[in-house]
């Protein structure tokens, strides 16, 4: 069950993973999402900047289920329409979310955060009587020593400082195997250090993964290098990379300030 | 491989509870009842009840301590089962009923009954109740849960509607048109299984069967506990969005151990029924699901012995006030729910627990963060 796309998926015409057409969400007459349209290549990294309310949060929201958008559709892998499906049946497909603050499983131990995670049948009863196998033994070693937490296993999440929370959050999501990973500020609190190593990290991924990541710190999106995508009012304001987006006029209005 | 599940407390709680099965009824059968070690008729039942208890509340405590479901209905579960097994005892009355009615109970005869109502079929048959044991909690459990889970009612809500639903019941029952006996419910239990309901041996019976129920749930419970889908449990629990983002449907989870524990109460209550030889619309009581509730936080949330050794304790300690002190019982239990809240917000088993890891680690572990190790009470 390695295997990351399935046999029976229709080829798709561009190598496009990740497609929001015209995608708006109203609360009470607000548009957090006023028509926004966006693609995500196959192992593309990309980078989503913008003032607060901009919509990004929500456009994860969109992504993972947890919102219903009222106009447009969300595909994934030229085929499923997100904006059909629940949040489980969405991480399953392939898309694995990362909040802005660490939600990792406090009162379990580091492993036990990353067992869960594991790509495997998700069903009560397949659960119930799972067994650990030595392949997912080696597995959960190599993702517990890509995340550095490998001292660490047997300690329960609680204990874990603000940046090793960060990492265990991201080691789970690799540990679901997915084909897109949403990361929100992953550089929120860290130390200039954790910084540098994350955006070394998410670099890895993004080889074999595409990674959508929210951020606020500029110097994080800098270290990154991919093309920067900034919202505004729920829509696209500017793309491209992060040279010509930050030159960009209507950009320094709203967001990056003179 | 099993048996590695199972904790220091967990060993100890077995013996324990297998040790009684076995030990009480012989010291009351074998003994002769002049002798220091005899134990009086009286206390074989009662002590049963308890052991009922303690299986209740470790259902309890797999959806509350485990999942975070807070149930203030599982009376109605526990109930139903006990329902179920008085309509077998019922049928088993036959002439020797005050109306010497060969079919109907004697409720019926007085109620001007002319024939036995359709769901009463079958009930004269001992594994068709006990079928019904099972099944009457376990769809309520799963119908009740599915509506509720699937719309993601979750934490206080849920704890009001499934108090709303065992008070719905408990109003269902005291009516006389329902069948059930009404207010009287059912009582003058004469056979079980062809034996004397109130014969000593029978009652020594019923408690090692009380005992091996109450073994065998603990047993089950913590094979689900420690297997990774109790860790899915513990999940939902502490971050139920989370555990949706990562792939697993929470409701069907939750749906399994909701229904599982309601299956788990009705044989709580088909095996207390005999024993106390009544089974009434007032055990339906929202009041008597909050106590529940109370045995489950007094012994400690979420280790499934606690759970059990808080049903013991209270209910022990209700019998000795309501004997000594009848007026003052309630305050009692409102003051010990209070003093456990405030200064063993872990209960008792968990304060033990944590005295007991301290004392093995040598010095005195300093927590970070306390608050995170126990999780809110109402959610």
């Amino acid at each position: 069950m390695n295997q990351i796309v399935d046999s029976d998926e229709l080829p798709t015409l561009t190598p496009t993973l990740l497609y929001l057409d015209g995608v708006t969400v109203s609360f009470d007459g607000f548009r957090a999402l006023n028509n926004l349209s966006l693609a995500i290549d196959e192992s593309e990294m990309r980078a989503i900047i913008g003032p607060n309310g901009a919509g990004k949060t929500t456009m994860m929201d969109v992504i993972t289920g947890k919102t219903r958008p009222n106009e447009g559709t969300a595909i994934f892998a030229g085929q499923h329409d997100l904006t059909k499906l629940d949040e489980a049946a969405i991480a399953t497909l392939g898309i694995g979310r990362k909040f802005q603050t660490p939600t990792v499983f406090e009162m379990h131990t580091v492993e036990d955060n990353i067992v869960l995670a594991l790509k495997a049948d998700r069903k009560p009863f397949a659960t119930l009587f799972s067994r650990r196998t030595a392949s997912e033994r080696e597995r959960i070693d190599a993702l517990l020593e890509r995340i550095r937490l490998k001292d660490q296993r047997l300690r329960k999440a609680s204990e874990l400082s603000h940046g090793q929370k960060q990492w265990l959050e991201i080691g789970m999501l690799l540990a679901q195997e997915p084909r897109v990973l949403l990361v929100d500020e992953p550089a929120a609190g860290m130390t200039d250090q954790e910084t540098a190593d994350t955006a070394d990290l998410l670099r890895e991924i993004a080889k074999t993964r595409s990674v959508i990541v929210v951020e606020h710190d500029m110097t994080f999106v800098r270290d990154l290098g991919v093309k920067v995508t900034c919202l505004h009012e729920g829509s696209v304001l500017a793309e491209g990379s992060l040279d010509q987006v930050s030159a960009d006029e209507r950009v320094i209005e709203v967001y990056l300030g003179r | 491989m099993i048996l590695r599940n199972i904790d220091r407390a967990g060993w100890v709680f077995l013996g324990m509870v297998i040790t009684a099965g076995i030990l009480i009824p012989v010291l009351n059968l074998a003994v002769p009842p002049g002798s220091f070690l005899h134990v009086p008729d009286y206390l074989v039942p009662l002590l049963g009840k308890y052991l009922c208890f303690a299986l209740l509340a470790i259902s309890i405590d797999l959806i509350w301590g485990y999942a975070g479901i807070l149930s203030l209905g599982h009376g109605a579960f526990f109930a139903l089962g006990g329902y179920a097994m008085g309509m077998y005892l019922m049928r088993q009355i036959g002439t020797r009923g005050v109306y010497a009615d060969p079919i109907l109970p004697d409720f019926m005869v007085f109620l001007n009954y002319k024939e036995l109502p359709w769901f009463w079929h079958g009930f004269d048959m001992f594994w068709f109740a006990a079928i019904w044991v099972l099944l009457a909690p376990g769809l309520l459990a799963f119908v009740f849960g599915w509506l509720a889970f699937r719309s993601r009612v979750t934490g206080v809500y849920l704890s009001i509607i499934t108090q709303a639903m065992t008070f719905a019941l408990m109003l269902a029952f005291f009516r006389n048109d329902m069948g059930l006996g009404g207010n009287n419910g059912f009582t003058d239990f004469k056979d079980i299984l062809g034996f004397n309901i109130q014969a000593a041996e029978t009652r020594g019976v019923l408690f090692f069967l009380s005992a091996m129920a109450l073994a065998g749930g603990y047993l089950m419970c913590r094979l689900i506990v420690t297997s990774k889908l109790g860790k899915v449990l513990v999940a939902v629990r502490d971050a139920e969005s989370r555990t949706r983002f990562i792939g697993y449907r929470v409701e069907y989870y939750k749906l399994f151990v909701f229904t599982l524990s309601a299956m788990i109460a009705g044989i709580a209550g088909a095996l207390y029924v005999p024993q106390v030889g009544i089974i009434n619309p007032s055990e339906f009581a929202p009041a008597n699901s909050i106590e529940m509730v109370i045995w489950v936080a007094v012994g400690g949330r979420g280790t499934l012995v606690g759970a059990a050794l808080g049903a013991l304790v209270v209910n022990a300690g209700k019998t000795w006030f309501t004997g000594a002190l009848p007026e003052l019982w309630l305050f009692a239990l409102g003051g010990l729910f209070v003093f456990v809240t405030l200064f063993l917000p872990k209960g008792i088993l968990g304060t033990l627990g944590t005295g007991w890891d301290k004392l093995h680690r040598g010095s005195p572990k300093k927590e970070s963060a306390p608050a995170v190790a126990v999780p809110d009470a109402a959610e």
